[in-house]
């Protein structure tokens, strides 16, 4: 199908982005692998689309302090790529490896997988479990927000009218280990579930754990019951599968063609069993 | 209309496109590269893959369905038809296609050579599970995979005992006659084989 007819501009700055941003229906348009597909469906009909591809700042990984900076326009394909990104934040990296496919990691964008908030992508799950947080700019000036608080609802991150997100700071976490684990039935396949798994140990047992479930609700959602059953705990198996075993606690999965709810509740304490002992494993590794 | 210049098979051309043109649309009905596919409406399938020069100017497999024109302005791109050298000598992956039986109805074959190319010109030895998981991007209904995958641990083997570029071949000098409108030879040099004719 072909898309509705749309007017485009390519700026060369966020600010004079943020400018054309100010008409009415107009859309941000980064890699374009989940717009372009809902354009061709009709799904979306914008009147403009500004195109970041142009505002060279928006792309690559930087170093700042304890924190790495990835601009928004980073493709999947460059942060699987990035020395700091496998040093520093290999959850990242280990996550985008699963996303789509070669052809759609070399366009797809690591900002416009937040930005588009689909409760089945894989990066929202590893910025919440990570503790990262968006920095955006708008008419307004600039603003920064926590990864928590970015995803709102279903395909709904906290961006008001206007607001381009710019970059990505995610915590360097040194001594940590870990895993992302996702499960789906095809190639190329979006995650029934996902776990994304962090875990720091100290001598043996586990002295801080984050964990966050893709599509286990319409924004990914922390296991903080597990993260508090793993606190203090030994790294073995027994200790991991009692503490993963809460792992759907609060969660409010939906029920589709490919699972039902209860399927998901009982695939995101397996997996999340699974993320950790592979975290914890490479950590032996290491 | 916006105007957009792209080097296609090392011909450039300069094209007013509607900003919502897909990039295969625009190869195909205005560049007449109809070697480039389109197999569905999902960006799922693979078959409309072509390589196109990244910010960096490497060149990339991307999906050409899910790449609006505009986008492409000031790229370079290669579709299947720019693999082949002068004479029509195959491009290793196409004569490993050849060879190992790679196809059946051969609709999906444009695009998985394109993606071939681009996942030997990152990884040139790759094992079967980086050949399946490299190719994860492309759907075919008839082989089964089993052919593809033997094919293109073929061409990589060809190219890495040398004598083959992976590269694509350079544009021969027709191609640059072959600029018209709708691209394609004119029409007094298109050879007669390649005239479709009626089924009797
Ligand atoms: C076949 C296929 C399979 C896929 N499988 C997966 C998968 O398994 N897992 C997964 O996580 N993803 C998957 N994806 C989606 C892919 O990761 C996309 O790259 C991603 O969802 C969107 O990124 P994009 O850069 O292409 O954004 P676009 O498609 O350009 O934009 C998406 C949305 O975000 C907005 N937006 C983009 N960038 C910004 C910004 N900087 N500021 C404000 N708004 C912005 C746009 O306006 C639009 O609404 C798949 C896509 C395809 C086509
Ligand atoms: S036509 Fe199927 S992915 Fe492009
Ligand atoms: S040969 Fe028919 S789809 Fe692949």
């Amino acid at each position: 199908m072909i898309p509705a007819a749309v007017d485009y501009s390519c700026p060369s700055t966020v600010e004079e982005a943020v400018q054309a941003l100010g008409d009415e229906d107009a859309k941000v348009l980064a890699g374009g692998q989940s717009l372009i597909p809902m354009l061709r469906l009709r799904l979306a009909a914008p009147t403009l689309l500004v195109d970041l591809d142009r505002i060279s700042d928006l792309r690559g990984v930087r170093s700042d302090g304890d924190h790495l900076v990835i601009g928004a326009m980073t493709t999947h394909a460059a942060v699987l790529g990035d020395p700091l990104v496998n040093q520093y934040a290999p959850l990242l990296a280990q996550a985008t490896a699963t996303v789509a496919d070669r052809q759609v990691r070399h366009r797809g964008t690591l900002g416009g997988s937040l930005a588009h908030a689909d409760p089945a992508g894989d990066l929202p799950a590893v910025v919440v479990a990570l503790d990262a947080s968006m920095e955006v700019a708008g008419p307004g000036g600039r603003r920064e927000i926590a990864a928590a608080d970015f995803f709102v609802d279903y395909f709904t991150p906290a961006l008001e009218p206007g607001e381009v997100l710019v970059s990505v700071r995610v915590p360097k976490r040194e001594g940590w280990s870990t895993h992302y684990e996702k499960f789906n039935r095809m190639a190329q396949g979006w995650a029934l579930v996902g776990v994304a798994a962090a875990v720091r140990r100290d001598n043996g047992t586990i002295a801080e754990a984050r964990i966050a479930l893709t599509n286990m609700g319409s924004t990914p959602v922390r296991a903080t019951a597990v993260e508090s059953a793993l606190t203090g705990a030994d790294a073995s198996l027994e200790a991991v599968r009692a503490a993963a075993a809460a792992a759907a606690e609060g969660t409010q999965p939906s029920g589709d063609l490919s699972a039902s709810a209860e399927y998901r509740s009982h695939l995101a304490r397996v997996l999340t069993e699974r993320a950790i002992m592979a975290a914890v494993g490479q950590a032996h590794a290491a | 209309m916006t105007r957009i210049s792209l080097r296609v098979d090392g011909v450039r051309y300069d094209d007013d496109v509607e900003p919502r043109t897909l990039l295969v649309h625009h190869l195909r009905e205005q560049l007449g590269k109809v070697g480039t596919v389109v197999g569905c409406d999902t960006s799922n399938c693979g078959a409309c893959t072509v390589l196109m020069s990244g910010p960096d100017g490497k060149p990339v497999g991307v999906k050409s369905c899910t790449v609006l024109a505009v986008q492409a302005d000031g790229r370079d791109i290669t579709t299947i038809e720019g693999l082949s050298g002068p004479d029509n000598t195959l491009h290793p992956v196409q004569r490993s296609f050849h060879e190992r039986h790679a196809l059946q109805c051969g609709y999906c074959t444009p695009g998985m050579i394109m993606a071939a190319v681009d996942l030997l010109s990152e990884n040139p030895d790759p094992t079967d599970t980086e050949i399946r998981e490299g190719l994860e991007g492309n759907l075919c209904r008839c082989t089964g995979y089993q052919n593809i995958v033997r094919a293109v641990r073929d061409a990589a083997s060809a190219i890495r005992s040398g004598g083959e570029s992976a590269e694509p071949a350079p544009p021969t000098p027709e191609a640059v006659d072959a600029a018209t409108p709708d691209g394609g030879l004119p029409p007094d040099r298109v050879p007669e084989e390649a005239v479709p004719h009626p089924v009797p």
